[in-house]
């Protein structure tokens, strides 16, 4: 009974892919490579070494931008959300800043940091970066004035306030935050390699067009950033599974 | 004779709490709004007080000042004659169930406040506070494991662990069913008569009141001053259908304006 119940999705998605095969043999003057294609395509790029080299070039900026805006964005945030002025002096610019896609800096990006990949990172940093500060202005507001209250009652220094008060019950608001935004993170890297760098994944996506239209690479370049995703969600995931963080998640 | 046997146990001892000429307004948004006017009132030493009143009259406002969490906007308390300034351990403000920190397992709750003491001491503190509330096999759960009542019970656990002279409750149990109500309401009396904590204890059910105290402060509404306060003249364990009580009961009800026919 598990046992079907965990091969539901694989046998939906194995319907999936025999309806795009089925689809693309029957109307062969669409260009739309099928799944044998795209397998083929993975395979050609594993052969040549690209796949893993792209993989990481991709994976290496996401991790920079990333956690650098974690680590300046979310200290931030949460010290403007504990300082209730400061939040709503600041407050007026960050929704300025945040609606700007990340994208719309790409000229300003390579104007400052030229094609590569500082470029591609400052992208992702700009992306991540509102997010994280909202996540950590929200999740300091969130923490009920009860826990603060007992954490004073009980003689503790600002310090230990922080430590052991204010730490424990931001935890797992922040991590949802960071999960969300580590999918944001992967979504600009692709758009960053289009143009700002001559390799990663989004390059691939966009040479492969270029260079004699091999659409099996585009989608296999598609298909591996989704495969990605879903891996990178899965570990954000898992932290949240630690069993000091979990009371959050399994409130009633 | 139960009355004269209780009122011959109640010897004059000394004022742990004094709140004197307290007055509090809230200002909020250029609106003054009076809370407290004029309220005096002493504690004695290992005294239990219920204050009751009509809902948003300020109660807890006045527990919160007591407490050291709010500032008066004139008159003071004082515990043992010094003037409250902020919150203090010797004096610990039990909330309602949701003040426990759902982070921590029990064990790790009630150890919260005894940072300052050696390891061994705390762990002495607290297999006795867990077995005292009845907690003993559930030192490692969470809270979100636990039910209400066993939320209730860690609370009160950490705050007499770090040994206050004091104990402020906010309608500790306005949360928990009548059932669970009832049990609680005992093990506070028990714990209180084993412990002798000075209690203040703010409630909105006024059988709760004339349950546990020795007095109750029955507050107006809005702004709130003290409008009487009654002494509970029955020992303890009381006879919730003796005339008594009742007749106490009633009392109260219809100072706060309530008929007690429904």
């Amino acid at each position: 009974m598990k046992l079907l119940v965990r091969l539901r999705p694989i046998v939906f998605i194995a319907g999936l892919l025999a309806a795009w095969e089925i689809a693309v043999e029957r109307h062969p003057n669409y260009i739309l490579p099928g799944p044998w294609a795209v397998v083929g395509g993975i395979a050609d790029l594993l052969h040549h070494g690209f796949l893993f080299k792209y993989v990481v070039a991709s994976l290496f900026r996401v991790t920079w931008g990333f956690c650098l805006a974690a680590i300046v964005g979310i200290p931030l945030g949460l010290m403007i959300g504990w300082h209730r002025r400061s939040e709503m002096a600041l407050n007026p610019m960050v929704q300025v800043f945040r609606p700007i896609s990340p994208l719309a800096w790409i000229p300003i990006a390579i104007l400052w940091f030229g094609v590569g990949d500082a470029a591609a990172i400052f992208l992702i940093f700009l992306g991540c970066f509102f997010p994280l500060l909202l996540t950590g202005i929200n999740a300091v507001r969130n923490v009920p004035a009860v826990y603060i209250h007992a954490g004073r009652n009980f003689g503790l220094s600002p310090a230990q306030l922080v430590y052991n008060v204010l730490y424990p019950a931001v935890v797992p608001q922040l991590l949802i935050g960071l999960r969300i935004t580590l999918g944001v993170a992967w979504l600009v890297v692709v758009a960053a390699e289009m143009i700002a760098v001559d390799s990663g994944l989004g390059f691939l996506i966009v040479d492969a067009r270029n260079a004699g239209n091999r659409y099996d690479l585009v989608l296999a370049g598609m298909v591996i950033i989704g495969i990605i995703g879903l891996l990178l969600d899965t570990a954000m995931r898992s932290l949240e599974k630690v069993k000091s963080f979990r009371w959050a998640y399994s409130e009633e | 004779m139960a009355v004269e046997q209780a009122l011959s146990s109640q010897v004059a001892t000394s004022t742990k709490l004094r709140v004197e000429n307290l007055n509090m307004v809230f200002a909020h948004d250029g609106k003054s709004t009076p809370v407290l006017e004029n309220i005096n009132l002493e504690v004695s030493t290992g005294e239990f007080v219920c204050v009751v009143g009509p809902s948003g009259c300020g109660k807890s406002t006045l527990l919160n000042l007591m407490g050291g969490f709010l500032s008066p906007t004139s008159g003071a308390v004082r515990i043992d004659g010094e003037v409250v300034h902020g919150p203090d351990p010797r004096r610990i403000f039990v909330f309602q169930e949701r003040g426990v920190f759902p982070w921590l397992t029990v064990a790790g709750n009630i150890a919260f406040g005894l940072f300052k003491l050696a390891p061994e001491e705390s762990r002495e503190r607290i297999a006795h506070y867990i077995k005292m509330v009845g907690l003993q096999e559930f030192e490692e759960a969470y809270p979100s494991e636990l039910s209400g009542g066993m939320k209730q019970r860690v609370e009160v656990a950490r705050a007499l662990a770090v040994n206050p002279d004091t104990l402020y409750l906010d309608e500790p149990f306005g949360a928990l069913d009548s059932i669970t109500r009832h049990v609680m309401r005992a093990e506070l009396l028990r714990i209180w008569q084993t412990e002798r904590k000075t209690v203040v204890f703010v409630t909105h059910d006024i059988d709760e009141a004339v349950q546990l105290a020795d007095r109750v402060v029955v507050m107006s509404a809005r702004p709130a001053m003290i409008q009487e306060i009654v002494d509970i003249d029955i020992s303890h364990p009381r006879d919730i259908s003796s005339p008594r009580y009742l007749q106490l009961r009633d009392g109260i009800l219809q100072q706060i304006g309530l008929a007690h026919k429904i």
